[in-house]
């Protein structure tokens, strides 16, 4: 990831900020600026997610390239927040503590960083809630 | 009166033994831990750093009470082991709590007292009317060279207090600080790991500044141990803040809440304020504190706090974030096998 990719993503990153249409009332994160529902009748605000949600889905990463391969065995799901629109994240837990429906909140974490002397990159993962 | 308006504190999950690291070693790890006063100490997660942990221990201080973050005009992180050499940690906080753009922050450094320098500068900007509120945090993923006595009490964590003088739920009613150039403990630029002055480290070192300190502020405001409810000190291991309690007259039962050294380890920049919160966890309105933290290099910070009726205020809700006592709690013991695994990522930070 390049730094300048990153840094225009930084503030949705760091504290789950996507987008609403008040028209249909639909979520968006990563933010929208359409709403592919209501399309020209479609109001986008933004929205800063409340960061609580629960696994939808998951799967046990075993091997991973160089960056992440410290971190394996780890968790990635597919994360339903409360206000109902979906992501994928890292669920930082035992491999066997996870499950369909847990609760869960988001974290600050490094995402990771660009080798030994690149950028740093930080952002949101969840953890049980 | 310029106060502490909220608190949080941060300790990540994973726990040692300090007997798995003597092991290790070949030494005698029931020994080392009964002559240490610590038991087990705090690691961070492989994806943990000194910033995560910072914004954890702001975000913390928010859940307990409604501030505007944009009022949030200061944000100073005080930490020895600050992610980047040059690029503040202070910036990443701000941002993740949305206190950007307008405000000031820095990146402390004081050994183990750059948290509490952070409280002081927050406490002048706040009391000139400069700024409404300002957050100084203190936080560390402490390093010791693997062998070296260090490791077996290096450890992880942090604390953030907001600072303010609108109805705070603690009065910081004065500070005072001793300060002197002495070489008991150091790390070179661009070295992964500090060294330290062996013997040069208790009386020369903690004691005198500690001591002296915690003397002046006595002096200063004609107070007597007996005056506190509670007393904090810094506590790079379990017998150093005894000892100091013991020589200025406060007793065990003053120190015992914020003493959290013996299942965390020494969280350098943290240590002292992770012991206030601890301390702030189960205070009542009315209680006085004092507190001291000491920074190798070398100088102490010396604090005398009474908790306001807000505290047990509908503006206030403690039960928002994790205690201290609930975060040593919730642990997950690790081998040296796992623990050098992580400590494999920090220094390849270097
Ligand atoms: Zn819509």
């Amino acid at each position: 990831m390049t730094v300048p990719r990153f840094w225009r993503k930084q503030q949705s990153r760091y504290n789950l900020i996507g987008t609403t249409c008040s028209t249909c009332g639909q979520y968006f994160y990563p933010p929208r600026n359409f709403c592919p529902e209501c399309r020209r009748d479609g109001k986008i605000n933004e929205h800063k997610f409340k960061g609580t949600g629960k696994v939808v889905t998951y799967s046990i990463i075993r091997s991973a390239s160089d960056q992440f391969s410290l971190l394996t065995p780890y968790v990635i799901a597919i994360i339903e927040l409360d206000e109902g629109c979906r992501l994928t994240s890292q669920v930082i837990c035992e491999i066997d503590a996870v499950y369909i429906g847990m609760p869960v909140k988001q974290t600050f974490r490094r995402l990771g960083t660009d080798g030994g002397s690149g950028a740093i990159f930080y952002g949101t993962k969840f953890i049980p809630a | 009166m310029v106060g502490i308006i909220s608190y949080g504190a941060y300790i990540p999950r994973y726990r040692i033994r300090v007997e798995e690291i003597a092991r290790v070693w070949g030494a005698n790890g029931t020994e080392i831990s009964k002559g240490l006063g610590v038991y087990e100490k705090s690691l961070p997660d492989l994806d943990e750093d000194t910033a995560t942990i910072s914004v954890e221990a702001a975000r913390a201080a928010l859940a307990r009470r409604t501030v505007d973050p944009g009022e949030i005009k200061a944000v100073y992180v005080g930490s020895e082991s600050h992610p980047y050499a040059v690029k503040p940690t202070a910036a990443t906080v701000g941002e993740a709590i949305g206190a950007t753009p307008v405000m000031t922050a820095a990146d402390y450094e004081f050994a183990c007292k750059a948290g509490t320098a952070a409280v002081q500068t927050c406490m002048g900007l706040v009391k000139s009317g400069m700024i409404p509120y300002g957050i100084a945090i203190g936080a560390d993923i402490a390093q010791g060279e693997p062998g070296d006595a260090l490791e077996y009490t290096a450890a992880a964590g942090g604390a953030a207090l907001i600072i303010g003088n609108r109805d705070p739920i603690a009065d910081l009613n004065y500070t005072c600080s001793y300060t002197t150039d002495t070489p008991d403990f150091w790390r070179r630029e661009g070295k992964p790991f500090p060294r330290h002055g062996g013997r040069f480290t208790g009386d020369p070192g903690y004691f005198k500044h500690v001591l002296g300190s915690s003397r002046m502020l006595l002096s200063d405001l004609g107070t007597k141990p007996g005056d506190y409810d509670y007393a904090v000190f810094h506590q790079p291991n379990g017998k150093f803040p005894v000892r100091a309690a013991d020589i200025l007259g406060f007793s065990r039962e003053q120190i015992k809440p914020g003493l959290v050294v013996p299942y965390l380890g020494n969280t350098y920049s943290g240590a002292s304020m992770v012991g206030l919160c601890a301390t702030l966890d189960i205070a009542r309105p009315g209680d006085r504190i004092f507190m001291t933290s000491y920074g190798s290099g070398a100088g102490g910070d010396s604090f005398d706090i009474t908790v306001t009726d807000v505290i047990d205020s509908d503006q206030f809700n403690r039960d928002a974030a994790p205690t201290v006592a609930d975060m040593l709690k919730d642990k997950k013991m690790v081998d040296y096998a796992v623990y050098a695994k992580h400590k494999g990522k920090v220094v390849m930070m270097e």
